[in-house]
């Protein structure tokens, strides 16, 4: 019964606020739209990039933006806009793996510590204190500096960190939540604990997590194409973003379309993510 | 009084950071791969040189013994030698600290001021198209990674243009100033889109509030209620968020010196993970987490001097 209740809701309001619905649904149209294409980019480049990204053509060394090469090639003739569009797959998964960990974790950590309070909450809240005045990236890269370059170091240095930063946000939440009467009659019933986490607490608490998720993710994109850019990311001859934008270093006075386009496909995905993110915060709002 | 222990708190506070970070540098220390004193002899390493230099270096003793000396090295700011470049890191991190800093605070200066005017142009006209632009442009330059500003200034200003060095770093502190505008600009661009998304709204939430319709329910003029209630209570916010991205602005500072070849920690850093220069690597570690507590520090004592409301 609550689940017709909680289906009906959202379209009663839906009609009273038809005209701002969809405003903000353009919102979250655009960045599904453009993290759609990304997502084409990443899964089938093959059947989108007009060359291999790894073709070398002699003939045509660093050759500004053309017909046939839109977005010019690079110092081996391979072509800037099949290796940009190759590198979504790079970039996609690093979004996609840099926060998988901190997302699931961090949000279970801070629904158990927010649950549980006592000296867990005190140890962590002291931890949180402590790591916001600990510059990130210097953290992430002494840890890379120690495991290696590569990406699989760079999932590992950021997911050590951040899962504070989901775990912080979860944990207020829970404790939001854990004070209000529909918990209190989750316990009166008798039900465990772990019961009244998942089944009663988190659907309610979940919300700020998920649009943290969000803009998270193309904070991870920025944070990857800036240790790929520095040589700590993904490593060369790999199409990334970053990378790519790297190669261009040496060129930036002859060849500025090696660095500018695959820097724009960054900017691209940021935007994508934060409309999404958006447009998801607006519409789980308004459901709840 | 009050203002005393909450400074004497954040002395605590700093002290435990430092323990933290020499906690996390000592592990990843001993994660490395492969034998320090193997590393340093190289082909010299003969088994007794390796044994004399493990002695050397207290790599015999106990973790814990090992881990309360790398504390009083710590606290007597011995950080080790640099393997490849054979001086002492503290004096190659004294040297290189001034750049550094100078990046950082010409950005902070550079980010505030464009960063208030443009927050008040915007929280005015809410909902405006000034506002509109305003909140695009700060929505591009907080999609875009440090480095890209950073080049695309490099393409159209130094390279295009020839208005900057291209890199690099002047001979006297006014050349300085002028080699450091770019760098500091490229940093001041994506710190400015934080502070200006955060003090946009904080300012609506003060022009909407009681204290500043009474202000002009009394009769005082638009300026004077601007500059003396909003003002002062939107540069607290500002203030506040500049000091909470201090840690972003030194892990930016670490690309943008990559960027523009500055001879600054952040790319003796870079170079230093290269070559595998990891006493360097940790030095660095310990000195810029401190850093930026110390900022917390004095963020926290005028946050206190200007807000008699801050109690906790």
């Amino acid at each position: 019964m609550t689940d017709a209740v909680a289906a009906a809701r959202p379209v009663v309001r839906a009609v009273g606020v038809q005209p701002q619905s969809r405003r903000i649904g353009s919102g979250l149209l655009a960045g599904a739209a453009v993290l759609l294409a990304l997502l084409a980019c990443a899964v089938v480049p093959s059947l989108i990039a007009p060359y291999p990204p790894d073709a070398f053509d002699y003939r045509a060394l660093l050759q500004p933006p053309s017909l046939t090469h839109p977005f010019g090639t690079d110092n081996f003739g391979r072509d800037v806009l099949s290796r940009t569009i190759w590198a979504a797959r790079i970039d996609l998964q690093i979004a996609i793996f840099g926060t998988l960990f901190p997302a699931v974790f961090g949000t279970l950590m801070g629904a158990l510590i927010g649950y549980t309070g006592g000296l867990a909450d005190t140890l962590f809240r002291r931890l949180v204190d402590l790591l916001i005045t600990i510059p990130f990236l210097v953290l992430v890269i002494s840890i890379v500096a120690v495991l290696g370059p590569g990406l699989l170091n760079m999932y590992i240095a950021v997911s050590a960190v951040s899962w504070v930063f989901y775990a912080r946000l979860m944990r207020a939440e829970i404790i939001a939540q854990k004070r209000r009467d529909y918990a209190e009659a989750g316990r009166a019933m008798g039900y465990g604990s772990s019961r009244i986490i998942c089944r009663h607490l988190l659907p309610n608490a979940i919300t700020p997590s998920i649009i943290y998720w969000m803009t998270d993710m193309a904070l991870v994109i920025l944070l990857g194409s800036s240790l790929g850019y520095l040589g700590l990311g993904a490593q060369p001859p790999t199409a990334e973003w970053g990378v790519l934008i790297a190669d261009g270093r040496n060129f930036m006075t002859t060849a500025w379309w090696m660095s500018i386009f695959p820097g724009l496909a960054i900017v691209l995905a940021g935007i994508g993510f934060s409309l999404l993110g958006d447009g998801i915060a607006i519409l789980l709002r308004r459901r709840t | 009084m009050h203002l005393l222990s909450i400074l004497g708190r954040r002395v605590l506070q700093i002290l435990a950071t430092v323990l933290l970070v020499a906690v996390l540098v000592f592990t990843l220390m001993h994660m490395l791969p492969g034998d320090p004193a193997e590393a340093i002899l190289g082909d010299r390493g003969t088994t007794e040189a390796i044994a004399r230099l493990h002695h050397e270096l207290g790599l015999d003793r106990p973790i814990p013994v090992q881990f309360w000396e790398f504390l009083e090295r710590i606290a007597t700011l011995d950080l080790g030698e640099s393997v490849t470049m054979r001086i002492p890191v503290t004096q190659l991190i004294a040297d290189r600290l001034p750049n550094t800093l100078l990046l950082t605070a010409m950005a902070a200066i550079l980010a505030l001021l464009t960063a208030v005017p443009l927050a008040f142009l915007a929280a005015l006209r809410e909902g405006g198209w000034a506002d509109a632009i305003i909140r695009g442009f700060s929505q591009l330059s907080l999609s875009m990674p440090v480095f890209y500003i950073g080049l695309i200034l490099l393409i159209t200003l130094a390279a295009g243009l020839r208005w900057f060095p291209v890199g690099g770093i002047g001979n006297s502190f006014m050349q300085d100033l002028y080699y450091l505008f770019l760098p500091a600009l490229t940093l001041a661009l994506s710190l400015s889109a934080i502070l200006l998304r955060n003090l946009r709204s904080s300012l609506i939430e003060v022009l909407h509030a009681e204290f500043v319709g009474f202000a002009t329910a009394k009769g005082l003029r638009r300026r004077v209620v601007l500059g003396r209630h909003v003002l002062r209570n939107a540069s607290i916010s500002a203030v506040t968020l500049l000091g909470l991205h201090v840690g972003s602005l030194v892990g930016g500072a670490v690309i943008t010196e990559t960027v523009f070849g500055i001879p600054g920690v952040g790319r003796l850093m870079v170079d230093s993970i290269f070559s595998r220069d990891y006493a360097v690597v940790q030095g660095l570690t310990m000195v810029l987490c401190v850093l930026v507590s110390v900022v917390f520090l004095a963020v926290d004592a005028f946050q206190a001097l200007l807000d008699p409301r801050i109690s906790t």
